[in-house]
């Protein structure tokens, strides 16, 4: 069955001469395709002053080019049932969009024209302001999202991982046209960029698509920001709670410091937070949390390893009554997978799980895309996905234990608490 | 594109599609039965079943069908509806086997055991109290009960939280009992299979179960409205919303299509995605006249097919800054305006154009296929589904003019505003 899989015998990569790389991939089934890519243009390279000033910028892309109006681009887009998005992460700007295959050089050229000729025009600024200050008030009475902001704030004090990517309502009111039009020149670059084309189309006539819209892009000034920020430690458990008052259930969020994709223990913690947090209903933590204890509809884990370290968190929404109780079910899995070795046929289930699932992940055209961009995100190789499950299958019960005991300390973690008031529920 | 129809001498309707382009299958089996059959006082018992039906039986203890799909590389999962409760294994091809045999167990033999019955409970209320956290379903909720005062969409599929807490045991079970015969069931496969073969394999493992007596009909039907509803709702939070919700045409109402039209013109197409997330709408009227007047953050649309009438939804967030009076207006007159002016062809055509691709983009994952053509064929049938495109191109802009008229007038919506009272 991997044959089947995406490999650099089906994978088309090229390097266009400004610096973009173009992944291709075709497949004829539907009569759609699929786009998706990034830039060196993240949140990484904002100070805290500026948090939200990458994702406006990316925002602003679509909302005004020196060839069409944003009624116009939108217009454009819409009338073939075609769409387009940029926004920001933490190290990079993405975007990703899809159209019926006879539309693939519409969808190419929005995107070159968004990428070369954006003119951040004043009053389409004013409008997207809007839109997050009231994401942003929103983000305020949900308590899921106000665990994971003050999750983050409290495990990465003074970092880029500790912000918000959207902003705060502060920040985003002060940030001015010229402080976007700023980030875009001095960080929007055909260098480093990556595009994924996945569909309909033969990788030919992609390339020669591509090139005609992108080829010419030239950005000498901006300088692409790749930089990777330090990993942070936990000498002492940090708690802190966000009251989101009249609310009927509590979100929590408990983690620690991880690693990178890159990191040589990847592999074992991804094995590990399958068995700790997804395996089959949630993995141990749905067993013991909702299943055994009837505590919650949701309580699972969770591994962020990007191209920084990111946090390995457990999540749970509860009865305010039974936060505590929660966390205690966190930790005690936690401990759990430190202290005895994971069964062998438990192990083996995760294992299963994780390598006869990517059929089904490479299934639709995103999934293709997904899979193309983080292959080349962290130079996993075009054959990535035919080793995936060796990989996988390689990692033993001790590795899962030592995983388990270099990170997953019941002792000295982050946690986070939103919602009611304890007490006032 | 075949979709092969049979049915099963104990009632049960089969529908198989053939898609090779992955080695992947998808096997639903879809019950006519949601939170459309109950009444008060068991609000919220097919979504409670749906929880207990996968507690396991004798053949398939819990813990072990988890790790029996997991193990194969498979997913599951299931839905429970306004009209209908639905489950599904997508595998390996392969491996499809395993998902037919749970679900043939899954019809007959679940154990309702009253102790997990009892821990389930605790789980479902607290999934209740997760949607009470969103003001969107707290004015969903509301405007639902004030839309149906007296067909069962009167309330939510989650349930009222009296009945979560007084649900017995007894009544799970007689709701199984009652709901889940082959005949009132539909069971679907797409994917990476020979049809014959799949055919034969449903029939040996299904056509033995035994048929059921009909389940009691819906008999609930909602009269006419006669004016406006109007409900203010007051909860926590800074961002008020506006939900302005038109009582509709069923899907198998011929109106259903102008109605899909007309929707489109006004909020934008429609995803036709197992998430029902809709693409970006930004060219639709009320994203003009509400988001790009600075008047509301958001705006969407959703007309979903149903086995009775059901509603046009538009929900707005209110922009920081506004009011929700201020954005009420502007639909006001916006809403008013297609009332007065024919649609142009153009706009027509365009509408289909987007639907076509949104149909394009459903058919790449089996998963999505199934979750289509079961849906389709519960709140309509088969050839409404493979007619859909066509039943779209027929749409003449007089018909858009006539069910304008029927449909999105005042008097016939329910209008609810979420007022945040802050912390």
């Amino acid at each position: 069955m991997s044959s089947s899989f995406p490999s650099a015998e089906t994978i088309s990569r090229t390097e266009l001469p400004n610096g973009i790389t173009l992944l291709t991939y075709e497949s004829f089934d539907s009569p759609s395709v699929v786009i998706g890519g990034y830039l060196w243009a993240g949140a990484i390279s904002e100070d805290a002053q500026q948090a939200g000033l990458s994702g406006l910028t990316a925002g602003m892309l679509m909302r005004g080019t020196e060839n069409r109006t944003f009624g116009q681009i939108n217009g454009a887009l819409e009338s073939v049932g075609a769409q387009l998005a940029f926004r920001s992460g933490v190290h990079s700007a993405g975007f990703g969009g899809k159209a019926l295959a006879e539309d693939l050089s519409l969808l190419l050229d929005i995107l070159a024209d968004s990428l070369q000729h954006p003119t951040f025009p004043a009053a389409e600024l004013e409008k997207l302001r809007g839109q997050v200050l009231t994401a942003i008030q929103r983000r305020a009475h949900d308590t899921g999202r106000m665990a994971w902001l003050t999750f983050d704030a409290l495990l990465y004090p003074d970092h880029p991982y500790g912000r918000s990517v959207l902003g705060y309502e502060e920040t985003v009111s002060a940030l001015r046209g010229a402080h976007l039009l700023d980030h875009y020149r001095a960080h929007y670059s055909p260098q480093g960029m990556v595009l994924a084309v996945v569909g309909a189309v033969s990788s030919g006539a992609v390339l020669d698509t591509v090139r005609s819209a992108l080829g010419d892009w030239q950005a000498p000034d901006a300088s692409p920001d790749q930089s990777i920020p330090p990993h942070v430690s936990l000498d002492q458990t940090r708690r802190e709670s966000a009251t989101v008052g009249g609310k009927s259930q509590s979100d929590l969020v408990l983690g620690w410091p991880a690693m990178a994709r890159s990191d040589p223990d990847y592999m074992k913690a991804y094995v590990a937070n399958t068995v700790l947090g997804i395996f089959g209903m949630m993995g141990r933590l749905g067993e013991n949390i909702r299943e055994r204890q009837g505590l919650a509809y949701y309580a699972y884990s969770q591994l962020q390893a990007g191209l920084g370290a990111g946090p390995w968190a457990a999540i749970a929404g509860v009865n305010p009554a039974n936060v505590e109780r929660a966390i205690q079910g966190i930790l005690d899995e936690a401990r759990r997978l430190r202290d005895e070795p994971v069964p062998q046929d438990e192990l083996a289930d995760s294992q299963a799980y994780l390598t006869g699932t990517m059929p089904l992940r490479l299934e639709t055209n995103e999934g293709v895309v997904s899979a193309l961009l983080d292959i080349e995100r962290h130079g996993l190789g075009l054959d990535y996905l035919l080793h995936h499950a060796d990989l996988v299958n390689s990692v033993t019960v001790e590795q899962i234990q030592e995983t388990a005991q270099k990170f997953l300390d019941p002792d000295c973690y982050a946690l986070a608490i939103a919602g009611p008031a304890l007490g006032t529920a | 594109m075949q979709i092969e129809k049979h049915t099963l001498d104990n009632g049960l309707t089969v529908l198989l599609k053939e898609s090779r382009h992955a080695p992947v299958t998808t096997f639903w089996v879809w019950y006519r039965v949601g939170s459309r059959n109950e009444v008060p006082g068991i609000t919220g018992i097919a979504h409670y079943a749906e929880h207990m039906l996968f507690k396991g039986s004798r053949a398939f203890p819990k813990e072990r069908v988890h790790k029996e799909i997991a193990r194969n590389g498979g997913v599951r999962n299931a839905y429970t509806w306004l009209d209908f409760t639905t489950f599904f294994e997508t595998l390996p091809a392969d491996r499809i086997d395993l998902g037919l045999r749970i679900e043939a167990d899954r019809m007959v033999n679940a154990l309702f055991d009253p102790e997990e019955a009892s821990r389930e409970r605790t789980v479902i209320i607290s999934e209740r109290e997760g949607a009470e956290n969103q003001p969107t379903f707290l004015l969903r909720e509301e405007v639902m009960g004030a839309a149906f005062r007296v067909h069962p969409y009167h309330h939510d599929t989650i349930g009222d939280m009296c009945d979560l807490e007084t649900i017995s045991r007894e009544q799970l079970w007689h709701h199984y009992q009652t709901y889940y015969g082959p005949s009132n069931a539909i069971a679907v496969a797409v994917g990476d299979f020979e049809a014959p073969k799949m055919r034969a394999r449903i029939e040996q493992l299904f056509g033995p179960l035994v048929a059921r007596a009909e389940p009691p009909p819906v008999t609930r039907t909602e009269p006419p409205q006669r004016g406006e509803r109007r409900l203010d709702l007051e909860g926590p939070g800074s961002t008020a919303y506006l939900q302005a919700a038109y009582r509709g045409p069923a899907a198998k109402d011929p109106d259903f299509f102008p109605m899909v039209i007309l929707s489109s013109i006004l909020t934008g197409a429609s995803g036709m995605n197992l998430s029902m997330s809709s693409p970006p709408n930004r060219t639709s009227r009320l994203y003009k006249a509400l988001v790009e007047e600075e008047l509301a953050a958001a705006v969407s649309g959703s007309l979903s097919p149903m086995v009775d009438p059901f509603l046009y939804n538009i929900t707005a967030t209110v922009r920081a800054g506004r009011t929700v009076d201020e954005v009420e207006e502007a639909l006001n007159r916006e809403m008013a305006q297609i009332l007065a002016e024919p649609i142009s062809e153009e706009e027509l055509q365009t509408a289909i154009k987007q639907s076509k691709a949104q149909f394009a983009y459903s058919s790449e994952s089996v998963t999505n296929q199934g979750f289509w053509l079961g849906y389709a064929s519960i709140v309509a049938d088969v050839g409404w589904f493979e007619g859909f495109i066509d039943s779209l191109e027929t749409v003449t802009v007089k018909d858009l003019t006539r069910a304008a008229d029927k449909y999105l007038r005042r008097r016939n919506r329910t209008v609810g505003r979420y007022i945040p009272q802050g912390l």
